[in-house]
């Protein structure tokens, strides 16, 4: 079995190699951004909108501001052109099937945390089997293998064989997992795995530190130039993203902007992708502070905004958001969504089309869902919008 | 529409094709949407990409896009979009061989995933293979002169260079080279990529390229039977032009009345 290597991690982004994202990331204004943009002048937006592209980061913090919010339907009317130019009538689909909620860290917010008591179980690989099995009975063709992170019972030699055998199932497997060495991912590659997808949480320094209080994850600006290890690896597609409602909400997207931008430039052989879930209830009780909160039209303003600034990049939206906002956004600027998804490891045992039920919260999961819809009902809303839905987009003959 | 303006046929690898126009698979709205397009437009060479395609020979619901071509109305034309260097287009080929495509290829490799601009050197690297093997290539290349002639010289069916970059509906931004590439070419010459509206279409086949590649203008299009008809009809003007010989074109008005006519 493979044995991590000993990794050389960083707190601070001063201690960042140079050249990474985290080291660019300490002169990035986004505080400063963050405030001109709540403060934004309407004529100065009003042409930005008009154009239909937003070239800098300056213009992304003012098509994200209140006074861009009037424009929106112009904003969309934009973000749907570019998406479809770029992307065709067509959204991928993908599921996520969770490994481990094993974890070695404390994160206040999270249901995996270390301090919630809740049943822990990592799944051994012939229940893996069956469980990719039932998601491509469902019709999935591309999975995201999911693990809480902890170094015995998630280890790399065990993804590996995860991988492995899902891909005798599925054209495309990803993983999103606790942060490695770039050493520790080669395995991954080898075994075939396609994506990294790694969220910041947080972008916000003293918040990271305040919400991630044990564990290896606490290196915040280690954590910031993971999807750079995994490219240098060979993953072909980077996921980032920032979980929405930790801090304010406009310093997160342009963090996410900056990071996305920035990963186009310097990873240029990868596809990049963002994420921005907004939180959900979890185990633990976290209480969010409701100035941070992203309203429904401010998201999709905010969607429509990364459109605007970054075309080719590719967008998720999970079953972390209700069926109407899901629905809405599905034709103005999304390009991946997930589909009745289980946050629990072992979740989908128990599931038949014919019977589909909603769930009732599992004691085990990471966090509810709020769309509970089947895949094949997503599938139709898909099609009802005039757009495809996309099963397979990846063969496993480009990677083995 | 082929016989009302009597064009000369296309020949490619030995196989007679009537429409000069070639279209993708990709970004429409639906598979029957697709279909019905490519019906309409009259295309005899269609290329598909394999990583959408299910290779199993196990029929898969999920992934049935073959299942809407119809190989008694044109050729489909496997491709290896997706694929970042030569080993992968490689795998690629094969597996579609072995699934029982026909052994046509159109060599995709673009390592940079977002503007999917072509890798020259890995693309050359691949050709050389795939001809040995008995392929008949088409490459898909940047609107390079020296490259579309090194990959004539290792056997290449076809050379397919941009005319701008991909879904981008810029039209024939890369004219100049294209030119050369034309007046050179030992092989027929496809304008792939960037053709946006019919008119650059017609353009592309004015210069004397020997056909066009149209898949973004297409399938995105509020309906894509009447724009596939639409570039159909470009393509067939733009050859017939070519083929009578269009008048040169001057910066000044030319009287039709010479005024040395006085000496005659």
């Amino acid at each position: 079995m493979p044995v991590l290597s000993k990794a050389r991690k960083y707190h601070q982004l001063s201690d960042a190699p140079a050249g990474s994202f985290a080291e660019k990331m300490r002169q990035l204004p986004l505080s400063e951004l963050a405030y001109r943009s709540r403060r934004a002048d309407r004529e100065h937006v009003a042409r930005l909108v008009q154009s239909g592209r937003a070239r800098t980061l300056e213009d992304f913090a003012a098509l994200i501001s209140p006074a861009a919010g009037e424009w929106l339907d112009t904003m969309a009317g934009h973000s749907q052109r570019l998406t479809q130019r770029h992307f065709g009538k067509a959204i991928r689909l993908f599921a996520p099937l969770y490994l481990s909620n094993e974890c070695v860290n404390i994160c206040t917010y999270c249901g995996f945390s270390r301090h919630n008591d809740i049943p822990r179980v990592t799944i051994p690989i012939d229940e893996v089997r069956a469980q990719v099995s039932k998601l491509a009975g469902q019709g999935f063709r591309s999975l995201l293998l999911v693990a809480g992170e902890h170094p015995k019972y998630v280890s790399n030699g065990y993804v590996a064989e995860c991988i492995r055998e899902s891909l005798k199932l599925m054209p495309a497997v990803s993983i999103e997992l606790g942060p490695m060495e770039t050493e520790d991912y080669a395995p991954l590659v080898q075994a075939g795995g396609e994506a990294l997808i790694v969220y910041q949480e947080t972008y916000h320094q003293p918040t990271y530190e305040s919400l991630h209080t044990a564990g290896p994850k606490k290196y915040y600006a280690w954590r910031m130039d993971t999807p750079e290890r995994g490219y240098a690896a060979g993953f072909r597609r980077l996921g980032i993203g920032a979980l929405i409602g930790l801090y304010d909400w406009r310093y997160e997207a342009m963090a996410v902007a900056a990071h996305a931008q920035y990963l186009l430039r310097h990873c240029w052989k990868a596809q990049i992708s963002v994420s921005l879930p907004r939180i959900r209830p979890a185990a633990g009780g976290f209480q969010t502070d409701p100035s941070f909160a992203l309203g429904d039209r401010e998201l999709v303003q905010l969607v429509c905004a990364l459109r605007m600034f970054l075309p080719q990049l590719g967008i998720t939206l999970s079953t972390r958001e209700p069926a109407k906002i899901r629905d809405g956004l599905a034709p103005l600027g999304v390009t991946l969504m997930s589909a009745g998804s289980s946050t629990e490891p072992g979740g989908y045992d128990s599931f038949d089309e014919s019977t589909w039920q909603p769930t009732e919260d599992q004691p085990g999961e990471q966090f509810h869902i709020a769309d509970e819809r089947s895949p094949s009902e997503i599938a139709s809303m898909i099609r009802r919008h005039g757009y495809e839905a996309i099963w397979k987009d990846f063969d496993r003959a480009l990677v083995t | 529409m082929a016989d009302t303006l009597t064009n000369q046929p296309l020949e490619i690898a030995g196989r007679i094709f009537q429409s000069r126009l070639l279209t993708g698979t990709g970004k429409f709205s639906s598979n029957v949407s697709m279909r019905d397009a490519l019906r309409a437009c009259g295309t005899e060479l269609v290329t598909v990409a394999l990583k959408r395609a299910n290779l199993d020979e196990k029929a898969d619901p999920f992934a049935d896009i073959l299942d809407f071509l119809e190989p008694d109305r044109y050729l489909i034309l496997p491709n290896t979009a997706g694929a970042m260097n030569a080993e992968e287009a490689l795998r690629l080929a094969r597996l579609s061989l072995a699934a029982g495509l026909p052994q046509w290829i159109k060599l995709e490799i673009h390592p940079d995933p977002n503007y999917l601009l072509p890798d020259p050197i890995e693309t050359l690297k691949a050709a050389e293979v795939l001809v040995k093997e008995g392929w008949a290539v088409l490459p898909y290349i940047n609107a390079d002169p020296v490259l579309a002639a090194r990959l004539q010289d290792v056997g290449c069916a076809t050379v397919m260079p941009l005319g701008s970059p991909i879904g981008s509906n810029r039209g024939l931004e890369t004219r100049a080279q294209l030119e050369i590439i034309i007046e050179q070419a030992r092989v027929p010459v496809v304008v792939d990529a960037g053709i946006g509206a019919p008119s650059h279409a017609a353009a592309a086949m004015e210069m004397g390229a020997d056909a066009v590649l149209v898949n973004t203008a297409i399938a995105v299009a509020s309906d894509p039977c009447r724009m596939g008809r639409a570039f159909a009809s470009a393509v067939e003007a733009g050859r017939a032009a070519f083929e009578t010989g269009l008048g040169l074109s001057s910066q000044r008005a030319n009287p039709t009345s010479p005024l040395t006519a006085f000496l005659d």
